[in-house]
């Protein structure tokens, strides 16, 4: 990964790293849990990314590899007392399952574009819904996990159950993992296929390319990537509802931070994510203080804000930055080596 | 001896117009052979047939002898046939070495490797110095060289140029003319063109074929068609009013 970069791109890397390792040691507790979500958002985007941005497949089902991964590792877990690091397997395996079900009946029946992407929505509410009515996995009162006293100390990574601090470095270690794995796959056999399919489809097969094939890979790949994120969210938030899980508002909320920071780039979607949520959480916690102390009306309702300004976001950036923030920061910064070997 | 590509009484109708009608042609191994004729003649919708882009309803195909009629375009490409767009299909985000390494990507064992060759290929089709700038930045001319820099470097052992020398300047045209000769002398690769540039024509195909109204009219070497009064008078004799 440091091949691409400058020397500035590398001191921007480390610096930036040195910032998030030490960040548990003189930040509040709340900014820790932000900056998990955000590094959590940042590998779902990633995901998301890896098949919109590589492969030009627009997926707005998203919640559905998650929240029926998540599902899973957390059944599993509360009824049978197995591990997530055993049970995420299977979990992984069904996100991929899923994925390669919508793949294939969207690809078989080249069921392109934006259609394709309404079969993703259909795919996510059928499960919501059905998880809904599904009284062994808690319907609508939704699924809790376990928690005793000493679970938020100490930490177990077998069970996935410790400190706040161990599910933020743990969700740092997937988010750089998940970003070295993208980048592995951009620059293979895989990645260039991948764009070739994107940027033009009968050129690409007439390159000999089993486009139908290239296609179910992508969806394998992002909705793998999704399941794992899922089992974190499971053990992270240690309760699921339908709603909150496979609700089209998560599905919608992963691709915001790929379009904001750059669709078809590596470090778009996690630029993104450290846009979208610190700026929304920041929001939430403006309202708060401006209620508490009197400034405007506590009873006034406010709900619906972050997504006002996370929409004023999108739309800004579609309108004056449509390739996203990242590429044009790098170009500003010089971080990226301009490919000439 | 059966020829290298074998077409056999090929039709396809679109929407009761056909396109193409009962249309056999032979092309020998190493072979260079233009297909010509006027606009609409169905030259590009048989080549659309070669390339397994959509089945024809009747007729035969075979390449080296086994049947490729009714294989999907990738597998067309398996079997060792290459083709260009006449509306070019550049890969537009990616660069010029980017998209001529997808092609080279086919056979290759590793990407290294694919950037090699497709090196080379950009360098014959002479875009070097445009090798690493996005394919959407490029001009007509340099697109129509990175489709053929392109399908070179899935390295066929057919390749169909679909009217690669339009718009090139006659110098442009004898250097591409050039590039085709010596790959048919070096590798023996065989190549069916379609052209209406003349002057690539002549001076490149050893057979050519004419096309009109979907039915081929003429056939012979390049200087029997240009005495055949038939092909004057649909196609050729049209060319010297302009």
């Amino acid at each position: 990964m440091l091949a691409d970069l400058t020397i500035k791109g590398k001191a921007g890397l480390l610096l930036i790293l040195a910032i998030l390792i030490s960040l548990p040691f003189w930040s509040s507790s709340y900014i820790i849990s932000v900056a998990t979500i955000t590094l959590y958002l940042a590998i779902l985007g990633q995901s998301w990314n890896l098949m919109l941005g590589f492969a030009g497949l627009l997926s707005l089902g998203h919640a559905l590899f998650v929240g029926i991964s998540a599902y899973l590792a957390a059944y599993v877990f509360s009824v049978l007392g197995l591990p997530p690091v055993i049970s995420v397997f299977p979990a992984v395996l069904l996100a991929i399952l899923m994925g390669m079900l919508i793949g294939y009946l969207g690809f078989r029946f080249s069921i392109g574009g934006v259609y394709f992407a309404l079969l993703t929505i259909a795919f996510a509410e059928l499960v919501r819904i059905s998880v809904d009515h599904m009284g062994f996995i808690g319907g609508t009162e939704g699924l809790f996990l376990p928690v005793s006293e000493g679970d938020r100390k100490g930490v177990d990574l077998i069970n996935l159950r410790g400190h706040p601090f161990m599910f933020y470095y743990l969700a740092m270690v997937l988010a750089f993992l998940t970003l070295a794995g993208c980048r592995t796959l951009l620059k293979s056999k895989l990645g260039y296929y991948w764009q070739a399919i994107r940027d033009d489809q009968d050129a690409a097969q007439a390159l000999g390319i089993n486009v139908f094939r290239y296609k179910m890979y992508a969806v394998i790949y992002s909705s793998g990537i999704a399941g794992v994120a899922g089992v974190f969210y499971a053990f992270y938030q240690n309760s699921l509802f339908p709603e909150s899980v496979f609700g089209i508002e998560r599905s919608i909320e992963v691709t915001l931070g790929p379009i904001v920071g750059g669709v078809g780039s590596l470090f778009g979607p996690v630029l993104g994510a450290f846009i979208l949520t610190p700026l929304g959480e920041g929001l939430t916690e403006l309202i708060d203080f401006l209620k508490n102390s009197g400034i405007i009306d506590p009873k006034l309702k406010l709900n619906g804000l972050k997504l006002l300004i996370w929409g004023l976001v999108v739309s800004l950036i579609v309108l004056f930055k449509p390739r996203g923030i990242w590429p044009w920061l790098s170009d500003k910064l010089g971080f990226c080596r301009t490919e000439g070997d | 001896m059966a020829a290298f590509l074998e077409i056999e009484n090929v039709s396809k109708s679109f929407r009761g117009l056909k396109a193409v009608s009962n249309v056999s042609l032979n092309v020998e191994e190493g072979g260079m052979v233009a297909l010509i004729g006027p606009n609409g003649a169905g030259k590009t919708t048989l080549f659309n047939l070669i390339a397994g882009v959509f089945p024809a309803d009747e007729g035969r195909i075979t390449l080296a002898g086994n049947d490729i009629l009714g294989l999907r375009p990738d597998q067309i490409c398996d079997a060792g046939i290459s083709r260009t767009f006449q509306l070019v299909k550049p890969f537009p985000d990616m660069t010029v070495l980017e998209n001529v390494t997808v092609g080279a990507l086919h056979g290759a064992q590793n990407i290294q490797e694919a950037r090699k060759a497709a090196r080379n290929n950009v360098e014959l089709l002479d875009l070097a110095n445009k090798i690493h700038l996005p394919a959407h930045s490029l001009t007509l001319p340099d697109r129509k060289r990175l489709e053929v820099a392109r399908a070179l470097a899935t390295r066929p052992k057919l390749l169909l140029l679909d009217e690669v020398m339009a718009g090139l300047r006659p110098t442009e045209t004898d250097e591409m003319v050039a590039v085709f000769k010596s790959l048919n002398q070096e590798t023996g690769i065989t190549i069916l063109l379609i052209e209406h540039v003349m002057r690539a024509v002549m001076s490149l195909s050893h057979h050519v074929a004419v096309l009109h109204h979907g039915k081929k009219i003429s056939e012979g070497t390049p200087g029997h068609i240009t005495q055949d009064p038939e092909v004057l008078d649909c196609y050729l004799g049209e060319e010297e009013d302009v």
